[in-house]
């Protein structure tokens, strides 16, 4: 059977967090009443000039940085000519053949190992604005349009064609994202929008030069579908060419519905964007020192964080990776530890409890109903035996509940832990009296008998009981 | 050398329709112009960078400030079909 390699290549979309637009002073803010948010710019009226907003180019270059690019010193828009109803102007203001930026890299991990995959450009463009379908775009009577989207601005990120397999390429856009999010530039939110992504897909033989014929994918709107959706596109095409057939270079839509890729109509024949230098807008000198100063601006990034939490925390590679995944979750982690100085543990709770509860409640870790500081006032109070590590967590789900903090919840709910000798030992003689032969059991040697008759003083006092006093209680009891 | 398929062609993207005698016409006179642009070819332009504008002005920007909008029913007001606050556009595939 013939070996394929598969070559997939992503373009990617992100929508930049500015007030206004990217060539006029419209508001970017989501979700507004319908054309609310337009001016004459960008809605096209004759006799208009846009002009370009100074934050989208320190964005770009900010990014461009990030993503080991080199800034372009001389840098143009260009427009794209279409006719489609989602820009009024009958052209989008994107760049061509001067990008801001060009040649970048990240790097991947994929089992351990290290993988750089090229960024081959990054530009500044307008969002369009959009279109509302009855039905679908094929069946509908006519659409309704709202500009609010159109001008927002956009970067686009193109990747070189270096992704070998469905899996690396979700790698690398999660990868993309957390970069992008520590940044600060924009959201990054696959749902709403704000980061979208394409994929050019094709397959070879392996060990051939030359690149098969490619489609391009889009409509994934998630991590999952991406990789669904490219899996299915690598699967199609083998199929087609183990059939004796030809790939047809085309755009195909995700469904994700019948997860499969259907092919679309393109909205221009033959992509004849008829590009050329936009004329209202005069090009762009980037001068060294205004990327020096944008670079001032540089977080420290999510390869640098988790490396310095291996060396300077003691914390293992993974913990390090996913606590550093996000810009928000490496704050959360390092504000928790200034007020409670045991990485592992903090590390071990959120990435345990805090992570499950975020997860079903459907919240970030910036929406977390319990403050950093909170979570340590629990650790600390788990350290001093007021509580048992069991009822940690209950204490816990309970301040994730209600927002409440530790000491207050344990208060109300009575949950101090019970480190009172003589009443446990009563309760101890009880269990024993009742368990004759889980006594002679753990007397013959039987360490597990232990643990069912410590489980019987925990049920008694709903668990409340020091581990180590009702453990220690037992032996004193039954070996002596 | 534009080629009456050019004008038909690029008549599509910019949606005008085009009698017989138009494409006739149009294929002859952009042939025209481009011809007179061909003298241009004649100059040494070797050592010159190409142009990216036509005045020599760089980097005109402006902060990022929300200015005012439109008002609704100035946005609307000379649109041919509207449903409420949208543009209402005819099938488009």
């Amino acid at each position: 059977m013939t070996q394929y390699e598969t070559v997939i290549g992503l373009e990617v979309h992100l929508e930049l967090k500015t007030d206004s637009k990217i060539f006029c002073s419209s508001s970017t803010s989501f979700g507004g009443k319908p054309n609310t948010h337009v001016c004459p710019v960008c809605l096209g009226l004759p006799g208009v000039l846009p002009v370009v907003n100074k934050k989208v180019v320190e964005d770009a270059i900010l990014v461009a940085l990030a993503l080991n690019c080199r800034i372009a010193e001389f840098s143009k828009f260009d427009r794209k000519n279409y006719y489609y109803p989602d820009m009024p102007k009958n052209y989008q203001i994107s760049q061509y053949d001067l990008p801001i930026a060009l040649n970048g890299y990240l790097e991947i991990e994929l089992d351990g190992e290290l993988k750089k995959i090229g960024i081959t450009r990054l530009h500044m463009e307008e969002d369009t604005g959009k279109l509302v379908h009855q039905g679908t775009i094929t069946t509908t009577p006519f659409s309704l349009v709202d500009y609010n989207r159109a001008g927002v601005p956009l970067l686009e990120i193109v990747s070189e064609p270096d992704l070998r397999s469905p899996e690396e390429a979700r790698i690398y856009l999660e990868k993309l994202k957390s970069i992008i999010q520590y940044t600060g530039v924009s959201d990054c939110r696959m749902e709403e929008g704000s980061l979208r992504c394409d994929a050019n897909v094709s397959v070879r033989q392996l060990g051939k030069e030359e690149f098969g014929t490619k489609t391009e994918i889009k409509n994934m709107n998630s991590f999952r579908s991406l990789q669904k959706a490219l899996t299915y596109e690598v699967s199609r095409q083998i199929e087609v060419l183990g059939e004796g057939g030809r790939i047809v270079q085309e755009t195909r839509t995700w469904d994700e519905g019948q997860g499969i890729t259907l092919p679309i109509r393109s909205k221009e024949e033959a992509h004849d964007y008829r590009y050329f230098p936009e004329p209202d807008l005069v090009p762009m000198i980037i001068e060294r020192e205004w990327v020096e100063s944008v670079r001032k601006r540089l977080p420290e990034l999510p390869d640098a964080r988790r490396e310095r939490y291996v060396r300077d925390y003691g914390l293992p590679v993974y913990d390090a990776g996913v606590l550093t995944s996000t810009k928000e979750m490496a704050d959360y982690f390092e504000a928790c530890l200034n007020a409670y100085s045991s990485p592992k543990t903090v590390s071990n709770w959120i990435m345990g409890d805090l992570s499950r509860l975020l997860n079903s409640n459907n919240l970030e870790i910036n929406e977390c109903p319990v403050s950093p500081v909170n979570l340590a006032s629990l650790f600390k109070i788990l350290d001093e035996g007021t509580i048992s590590g069991k009822i940690a967590k209950v204490v816990f789900e309970e301040m994730f509940a209600t927002g409440k903090d530790a000491g207050t919840i344990v208060k109300e709910k009575g949950l101090v832990q019970i480190s009172d000798e003589e009443s446990l030992t009563a309760i101890v003689e009880e269990v024993i009296a009742g368990n004759p032969k889980s006594v002679s059991d753990y007397r013959s040697g039987k360490d597990k008998a232990l643990g069912f008759l410590v489980g019987q003083v925990m049920k008694a006092t709903k668990g409340k009981a020091n581990p180590e006093l009702v453990n220690k209680l037992f032996k004193e009891k039954i070996l002596n | 050398m534009i080629k009456k398929s050019d004008v038909e062609h690029v008549a599509l993207l910019a949606r005008l329709e085009l009698t017989d005698n138009e494409k006739e016409i149009y294929t002859r006179q952009l042939n025209d112009i481009l011809g007179h642009f061909e003298s241009l070819q004649e100059l040494e332009t070797t050592n010159v960078e190409p142009m990216a504008h036509v005045l020599s002005l760089f980097n005109v920007f402006r902060e990022d400030k929300v200015d005012r909008h439109l008002p609704s029913e100035n946005v609307l007001a000379n649109c041919p079909d509207r449903d409420e606050d949208c543009f209402r556009v005819p099938k488009i595939v």
